[in-house]
């Protein structure tokens, strides 16, 4: 069993858990993954870690409770346990010596950007990020990502917090204006790294993106997390889950992703959703 | 006396119409009458083939001499001093190739079923037996052992039965492999399973699951903590896919993906587990080996209406198992051998069809079968909205990838001195799956056996 020391509601939808693993906490790196399992006949849910601390053998995951298994996650409390908990999983982020990155984050994603801009920014880099959400309570962790990064921008659809828009015109605009990045990493839902993606390339700006797929195992066991990358299937568990965003087939990701949409449903009604 | 029947005594089965609706088990078992009705069809022959047979080298007429005098326990201890898992053979092992095929009964007639006697007395021993204490010493050595499949199960339980300190460490949240994941239900009860690793646990062995050697922990590290022996049975776990178009559209799986869901996420209790599975009217299922057998059998039980095994080779080329040739066929799955699949059409992101084109044999190949061949312009598209990949599975690269002096082939098999099963790394054993890539759950046993046996006597030398 694996204990939850701290949950914090961050907003309606999104929980955060500090959740003792000393095996993910010994190895860990940015960019890792764990699986985990809520109860027995539980479905494997796959989260990005978003933080760690190897001292005390914990490791920090944020959940949006969107589906029937993470619905039922929220509803866990401190001093409560995860039935499962396995990691770290897949390649650490390719994170290289940089001088300029700008990291850009929808929504849930500014949880597993944080620990990837954090690392380049203790190795020295100088980090700008864009955090997007669709209102002000759904942008996550600025005040973290202030500690070190250089500039925060904040973007919501309705212009409750910082600029009103998406990540992508304060992006086109960092650009625009003549600010100079050598990397970009972006995490957040599939829709908004793709646009990302279609901003950087017009300015030959490389970009990692991070996807987190369907999977069971998240050992390559399994084959179900497949991605097009470059032209070659890749599998997000083991090869990825960090890709170069230029390569990636985000149309073919868009759909994969919609795989059991109706037995999703079927399983949401069981919860009375 | 021997019963000179030239027949098996037959195995009572659930009728396949009856049997493809459900997941409950294709083979109901002997009762103790019909155990000793067969068991007294051995001649108990002084030269003993079946033995050589045999994997793990079950002394066989000596067990079957015991259920024909009605002395199952005494039958279960025989064939348990060589093999841990008599539940799962009796019900997997392919017998025909093996024991059976070298039974001297088999020259006219049918062999002795040694399959289906063993399968009963370890059965019996389940509802009736006691549980075994191990009253060996401790000799404080201890072994790791990575992955909890029949190789590494069985490695486990023949060091502790030595007086090693075994620990499993097991990837994922369930102790069994591919026992768990990939074999069905309807072939092989999970709570069987269960109980067959809860012996081996019972000997003193410990699992913990949920620790990806390679990830949570490298093969380094489990010296660094102290043990003196790494046992490596990680199976072959990565699945093949064709390489042709459209395998990445929605609805196709690898056969590791469908079964897992099935098995292991208990996707075969509908509206139970949240795991989901989805099934179209019509699935192909390319491959013809067991795995694919029980694809097949599996998307059958799940509702499809009409599910089809896609095969470029022949009838004879066929690799499972014929019993599951035949229990597939009995349940209403259509072979289309000598069809070589070559595009996955779809509709908007979803599989429509498979298209397939006719072969012919030509002289044999490097593996001995004769080599396919396409007819031109044979191309015909079958339609089916469900696809699964059952064409084999390679060697997970973690392992290889994070332990150094660990050499393998170019396919990624470990490599191993043949007598040891000891890696190119000392003190690093592996055997099963990831060793000769995809094989049976027996001849993983035999090399786990094998490598318990090289480590008992390496640590006895000194």
């Amino acid at each position: 069993m694996y204990k939850i020391l701290k949950k914090e509601v961050l907003n309606q939808a999104v929980f955060l858990f500090d959740v003792e693993a000393p095996y993910v906490a010994a190895r860990c790196e940015a960019g890792q993954f764990v699986i985990v399992r809520i109860d027995e006949d539980g479905e494997r849910i796959p989260l990005t870690i978003a933080d760690y601390d190897r001292e005390k053998n914990s490791i920090t995951i944020v959940v949006q409770a969107v589906g029937y298994s993470t619905k039922l996650m929220s509803k866990l409390e401190e001093g409560d346990s995860f039935l499962d908990f396995v990691g770290p999983l897949g390649q650490p982020a390719p994170l290289k010596k940089w001088n300029r990155v700008v990291g850009v984050a929808g929504g849930l994603g500014a949880a597993p950007l944080y620990p990837q801009l954090k690392k380049l920014a203790e190795d020295g880099c100088e980090v700008d990020v864009i955090i997007g959400g669709r209102s002000a309570e759904f942008v996550l962790w600025a005040d973290k990502f202030a500690k070190f990064c250089k500039n925060v921008y904040i973007m919501t659809d309705d212009g409750s917090l910082g600029g009103k828009g998406f990540v992508t015109n304060k992006l086109q605009e960092l650009i625009e204006s003549g600010e100079k990045y050598d990397h970009a990493i972006t995490i957040g839902p599939l829709i908004m790294m793709k646009n990302v993606v279609l901003v950087t390339k017009k300015y030959d700006l490389p970009t990692a993106v991070s996807l987190n797929p369907i999977m069971i195992d998240g050992t390559g066991m399994c084959g179900g997390c497949r991605v097009t990358v470059g032209g070659e299937t890749k599998f997000a568990c083991v090869d990825g889950p960090d890709f170069d965003g230029f390569e990636v087939d985000f149309d073919e990701c868009i759909k994969r992703q919609a795989f059991f949409k109706e037995e999703e449903h079927e399983c949401m009604m069981r919860i009375g959703e | 006396m021997p019963n000179m029947s030239l027949t098996k005594v037959p195995m009572p089965q659930q009728e396949p119409n009856v049997r493809n609706k459900n997941f409950e088990e294709v083979a109901t078992g002997y009762t103790a009458e019909m155990a000793i009705e067969e068991a007294t069809r051995c001649l108990n022959c002084k030269h003993k083939p079946c033995v050589d047979g045999c994997p793990v080298n079950v002394p066989i007429p000596g067990f079957i001499e015991q259920v024909a005098a009605g002395e199952f326990e005494k039958a279960y201890e025989i064939i348990t001093s060589e093999n841990a898992l008599p539940a799962i053979c009796g019900r997997v092992c392919p017998q025909e190739n093996q024991c059976e095929g070298k039974c001297v009964r088999g020259i006219k007639g049918e062999p002795v079923s040694i399959g289906r006697l063993e399968r009963f007395v370890a059965d019996y021993h389940m509802q009736n037996g006691k549980q075994a204490v191990n009253t060996t010493t401790p000799n404080g050595k201890r072994v790791a052992v990575v992955g909890s499949g029949p190789a590494g199960i069985t490695c486990a339980g023949e060091l502790a039965k030595n007086g090693f300190e075994v620990t499993i460490f097991e990837a994922l949240h369930k102790a069994g492999g591919v026992l768990s994941y990939g074999i069905p239900e309807f072939r092989l009860p999970k709570d069987l399973v269960a109980k067959e690793i809860e012996n081996v646990t019972n000997l003193g062995v410990k699992i913990e699951t949920n620790v990806v050697v390679g990830r949570s922990i490298t093969v380094d590290d489990l010296f660094e903590k102290g043990y003196d022996a790494v046992f490596l049975g990680t199976g072959a776990g990565l699945p093949n896919f064709l390489r042709i178009p459209g395998e990445n559209l929605l609805g196709v799986y690898s056969a590791n993906e469908f079964l897992t869901r099935v098995n292991l996420m208990k996707g075969y209790k509908k509206g139970e587990a949240p795991t989901p599975i989805k099934v179209g009217k019509k699935v192909a299922v390319v491959g013809a080996g067991n795995v694919a057998m029980d694809a097949a059998r599996t998307a059958k039980r799940l509702g499809a209406e009409e599910v089809y095994i896609v095969y470029r080779r022949g009838a004879e080329e066929v690799p499972a198992r014929a019993e599951e040739v035949e229990h597939a066929k009995e349940e209403g799955v259509i072979f289309k051998l000598l069809n070589n699949p070559v595009k996955i059409h779809g509709n908007d992101g979803w599989v429509s069809g498979i298209e397939v084109v006719a072969q012919e044999l030509g002289e044999p190949d490097a593996s001995g079968r004769r080599r396919p061949q396409p007819i031109e312009g044979s191309n015909n598209v079958i339609d089916v909205e469900t696809v699964v990949i059952a064409i084999g599975q390679s060697p997970n690269p973690l392992i290889r990838q994070t332990t150094e002096g660990l050499e393998t082939q170019k396919w990624g098999g470990i490599i191993v001195n043949e007598e040891t099963n000891e890696s190119t790394r000392e003190h690093v054993y592996a055997g099963g799956d990831a060793v000769t890539g995809a094989a049976t759950v027996i001849l993983a046993m035999g090399a786990g056996k094998k490598a318990a046996k090289a480590i008992i006597d390496s640590f006895s030398e000194e």
